[in-house]
């Protein structure tokens, strides 16, 4: 039996502490993966959507979730994952994407998700503005960034994929 | 052939096309030529085992068996694998995985556009989430396949080379069965034979962008729709299915 003073918005503000365990520096909340908390009499069900299909931090995103939900005596919980609609960079807040440049990670330009990647996109250097840069690879250190240089600072920094 | 028995065997296919893919894409890992593609391919090959996991998750879910996607994975022999002859074609070199690549991620590009309009809901998305991923894949094979055809003698001859061996696994992508016929007819599927135009022009774009030829007509060899494989997939499964045949249960 789900305690009767718990109600949606409080699970989501609980839940909304939780960090992208890739990204630390932002939350499932502001990447847009966490979808909905459905309170029933019996369960308190968390809606999440992956951001790749093969997002390996998925699970830990569901330990965690559960993990919150138990030390605050919400139960019994469940974590559904849906995939429609398809998440997409536009659902990054603001926030998160300020968040990300001062992280050192270019973050994603908005509604290119329908053209072919990596064309004619000017992407800033999170490190020093310059828009002086160029694509070293699609695919950085997870499938959601790209590898980039920046020809004016010489450092190299990643991309946040559009999606 | 009932509509659930086809989505069913339409599901497997979509899965083991992915999974063997990854596998053998996998196989890369640590031995790229470079520090970057080997982190491109490795997130590629993630992208494909997240599809396959969708897929084979689904088609579990469709049998009502109780099964998971680990045992469609893990559990089923040679013949009963559906993916197509070309995934399961050794890497050979750089040249011939990236040709692969280009054949395969052309061919699902169009194949999921399409299916993102399924009637089936589940499909429907996955396939908007998957076209998304593959989208990555066929920019980052056209990349190399323009690079390698239009670079020096040497890379020029293994890009040929390699278009040219892989050519006779490209017709079966676009056979036809009943399961394919039963899901068109209730607004499923996908039909092949609207997307080949498609995919032929932009294979051919491509080709002469790295001014490559386009090979000529030829046999094209089928089979792996329908179970019957090169001897290539049971050696992948064998090393795939090691763990879970020399340990049943064991839990990760």
């Amino acid at each position: 039996m789900v305690n009767a003073t718990i109600t949606k918005e409080s699970v989501l503000a609980l839940l909304a502490e939780i960090p992208d365990p890739e990204i630390p520096v932002v939350s499932i909340q502001e990447m847009g993966m966490l979808r909905d908390v459905i309170i029933k009499d019996d369960l308190c069900e968390v809606i999440i959507t992956p951001t790749y299909t093969g997002c390996p931090a998925m699970g830990i995103i569901q330990a965690d979730i559960l993990m919150v939900l138990a030390s605050h005596h919400i139960k019994p919980a469940k974590v559904t994952m849906v995939y429609s609609p398809a998440w997409t960079t536009d659902w990054m807040s603001d926030e998160a994407k300020e968040k990300l440049k001062n992280y050192g990670i270019a973050p994603p330009l908005h509604s290119s998700c329908n053209s072919l990647p990596g064309s004619n996109l000017h992407i800033i250097c999170p490190q020093c503005g310059s828009k002086q840069t160029e694509i070293i690879s699609q695919f950085g250190s997870t499938a959601c960034k790209a590898l980039y240089k920046c020809n004016s600072c010489k450092e190299p920094f990643e991309y946040f994929k559009c999606h | 052939m009932n509509t659930q028995e086809a989505l069913y065997n339409y599901c497997l296919r979509l899965g083991d096309n992915a999974l063997i893919h990854a596998h053998r894409i996998c196989e890369w890992c640590s031995n790229a030529p470079f520090i970057e593609e080997d982190l491109a391919l490795s997130n590629i090959a993630l992208d494909l085992i997240g599809s396959a996991q969708c897929f084979l998750k689904y088609a579990a879910e469709i049998d009502g068996k109780g099964k998971t996607e680990d045992d469609l994975a893990y559990r089923r022999s040679e013949r009963q694998y559906f993916n197509y002859l070309l995934v399961e074609q050794p890497n050979g070199d750089f040249a011939n995985t990236m040709a692969r690549l280009l054949l395969m991620s052309a061919f699902d590009v169009y194949l999921f556009e399409t299916l993102t309009t399924s009637k089936d809901e589940a499909i429907a998305a996955y396939a908007a989430k998957t076209l998304k991923e593959v989208k990555y894949h066929l920019a980052h094979a056209s990349d190399w396949v323009i690079r390698l055809g239009d670079g020096t003698e040497e890379s020029k001859y293994r890009m040929q080379k390699a278009i040219n061996d892989l050519w006779l696994f490209s017709g079966e992508l676009f056979e036809m069965d009943e399961t394919d016929t039963i899901l068109i007819n209730e607004g499923i599927a996908c039909n092949l034979h609207d997307i080949k135009p498609k995919w032929q022009n932009y294979i051919s774009s491509v080709l002469e962008k790295a001014t490559l030829n386009l090979p000529e007509a030829i046999h094209m060899v089928k089979g792996g729709k329908n179970g019957l494989h090169t001897e290539y997939l049971g050696h992948i499964l064998s090393e795939m299915q090691y763990l879970q045949r020399a340990y049943p249960e064991a839990k990760w």
